[in-house]
């Protein structure tokens, strides 16, 4: 029965245990980005990024067709430019971070849509809006592996400058030269795991993954190794079960990862014991020290 | 004496409008400095040139035997991410920055002077708190303790004592006063006239130009205050106004 329900599809299915480590993968890499996004409250930055890299993506897949590596160049193009002239714009003039990547962003967008209806509307296109987890092939894989380890490694090279970024950027920049850089590489790790998600789970789901499980983590870890950690095991968890739910009931596997995050989200944001609803409402005594 | 800081004919501002206009003045090397001035007088903006956030419109910042990296900051508090998810020890570990950089490794001996700083300013048993669950004055401790790491021969703390309890204060003035003991130069922006006149050998005076320079009991005079406050008040309309010709 639970042989049947949870083992069977992936021990049947080669595509279906491709899809897993494709998912997997996007977990890796770009969960733990997702945190850091939360962390310096831009978790709206990563759905703004997101629509930044689609008319990259429709652009290379109009020059190249369904082509792994024209769409991936193209996103990175777009996204990258958005990033770039936001961070330059803020730091050069008086636009607030939020204003000018929304601006950016906006004229991505309008791009993009505008070069797509020009050829016509294409099922293929869907694809690229809502993923193809299911038909991952080997070069999709290793691109989604080494984009996940790539990430990884940053993160750890990064993860101090990263942290004193967050918490006291004007600390950073009184010690170090580093508070640019460290920026600009986090965009660009924000862009690259995006432009990664969007094979899997597509352009619009690709933010779902960093962002969700990252927000669930919140009600249950306060440490930030913790709030990895536990992200993680809510995005893997998510896209086990998300691609259970696709098999069985024939529903599109992208949204289904992401609402199963959606759901453990809202379940966290009940019962987390880190000031969730009921964390909050019960009484407690002081911790006895 | 060489001084460790010369503002040499110094204007500073935002947007070209100077809040601290043509200041004169040396600090020297080892003095405990306290700046006064009303509200608007250019206090902060005056710290912000010494580290280099801000750049002057005109004239400039010369070190004497120190350099940028010699400087530790205190900003006002507000700069700080409170909700971040970082401890105690994590936040005073920092001031460590100069000697282990964005890589290098926290040893024995480096977690013992975290440790030495910690107890110095009195919050042993607090280091593995959240610092959003600190008051305001133990959060002010903690910034103090890193400041302590730091170990940098010009510090400059920003309202160091605003809106923290009288035991914190008391604390933390014995730390500056023991910076001053171990030789370090020390600009401190404060509001309260009682603690600049018992702990501050020197005072500089602003009212976006300089008041007086010097010896505390010779500037904080009421003359000099009422002269500082009239200043403010004569440029509190737009900037351009404000006393001399703005170039």
């Amino acid at each position: 029965m639970i042989w049947d329900l949870i083992f069977q599809p992936f021990a049947d299915f080669g595509f279906m245990r491709r899809a897993l480590l494709g998912c997997f993968a996007v977990s890796l890499g770009a969960t733990p980005v997702g945190v850091f996004l939360m962390l310096r409250r831009m978790s709206l930055t990563g759905d703004a990024m997101a629509h930044a890299i689609l008319p990259g993506a429709a652009v290379g897949f109009l020059v190249a067709g369904l082509s792994l590596g024209a769409m991936t160049i193209g996103g990175l193009i777009a996204g990258m430019a958005v990033a770039l002239l936001s961070g330059l714009v803020t730091r050069v003039t008086a636009l607030r971070e939020d204003a000018s990547l929304a601006a950016f962003y906006l004229i991505s967008l309008a791009l993009g849509v505008l070069i797509v209806s020009t050829r016509g509307s294409n099922v293929d296109l869907m694809h690229v809006l809502f993923g193809t987890v299911l038909a991952l092939n080997d070069a999709a894989l290793i691109l989604l592996c080494s984009i996940a380890s790539l990430s990884i490694l940053t993160l750890s090279v990064l993860f101090r400058p990263l942290v004193l970024e967050c918490a006291d950027p004007q600390f950073l920049r009184s010690v170090s030269k580093l508070s640019a850089v460290t920026h600009f590489v986090f965009l660009s790790l924000v862009v690259l795991n995006l432009v990664g998600g969007f094979h899997a789970l597509g352009t619009l789901m690709a933010v779902g993954i960093m962002i969700l499980p990252a927000a669930a983590a919140r009600f249950w870890a306060t440490g930030i190794g913790g709030l990895i950690f536990v992200a993680v095991a809510v995005a893997f968890f998510s896209s086990l079960s998300g691609l259970l739910l696709s098999y069985h009931f024939s529903l599109p596997s992208g949204p289904a990862i992401i609402l199963v995050a959606g759901i453990v989200y809202a379940v966290s944001l009940v019962l987390g014991p880190a000031g969730g609803l009921i964390a909050q409402v019960l009484p407690r005594g002081p911790v006895q020290n | 004496m060489t001084p460790a800081l010369a503002f040499n004919d110094l204007t500073l501002g935002y947007d070209r409008l100077p809040a601290v206009q043509k200041l004169q003045a040396d600090i020297a090397e080892g003095s405990l400095t306290a700046v006064v001035g009303p509200n608007g007088a250019g206090k902060s903006t005056l710290l912000k040139g010494v580290t280099g956030a801000l750049a002057p419109l005109q004239g400039k910042v010369e070190f004497g035997a120190l350099n940028r990296d010699d400087i530790a900051y205190l900003p006002q508090q507000s700069d700080i991410d409170r909700a971040f998810p970082l401890s105690v020890v994590d936040l005073v570990a920092m001031g460590l920055w100069r000697e282990i950089g964005p890589f290098g490794w926290l040893g024995r001996k480096q977690r013992g002077r975290v440790e030495a700083a910690i107890s110095s300013v009195g919050l042993t048993g607090l280091e593995s708190r959240p610092i959003g669950s600190l008051s305001g004055g133990q959060m002010q401790r903690a910034l103090f303790a890193r400041l302590l790491l730091q170990d940098a021969r010009l510090v400059l703390l920003d309202e160091p004592f605003t809106a923290i309890d009288a035991r914190t204060m008391a604390d933390l003035i014995a730390v500056v006063r023991n910076w001053h003991r171990e030789g370090r130069t020390v600009l401190a922006v404060l509001h309260d006239a009682e603690t600049v006149r018992a702990h501050f050998p020197e005072t500089l005076m602003l009212a976006r130009e300089l008041v007086a320079h010097g010896p505390t009991e010779q500037v904080m005079t009421a003359e000099n205050q009422f002269r500082a406050r009239q200043m403010c008040e004569a440029c509190a309309g737009p900037p351009h106004v404000c006393g001399r010709e703005v170039a």
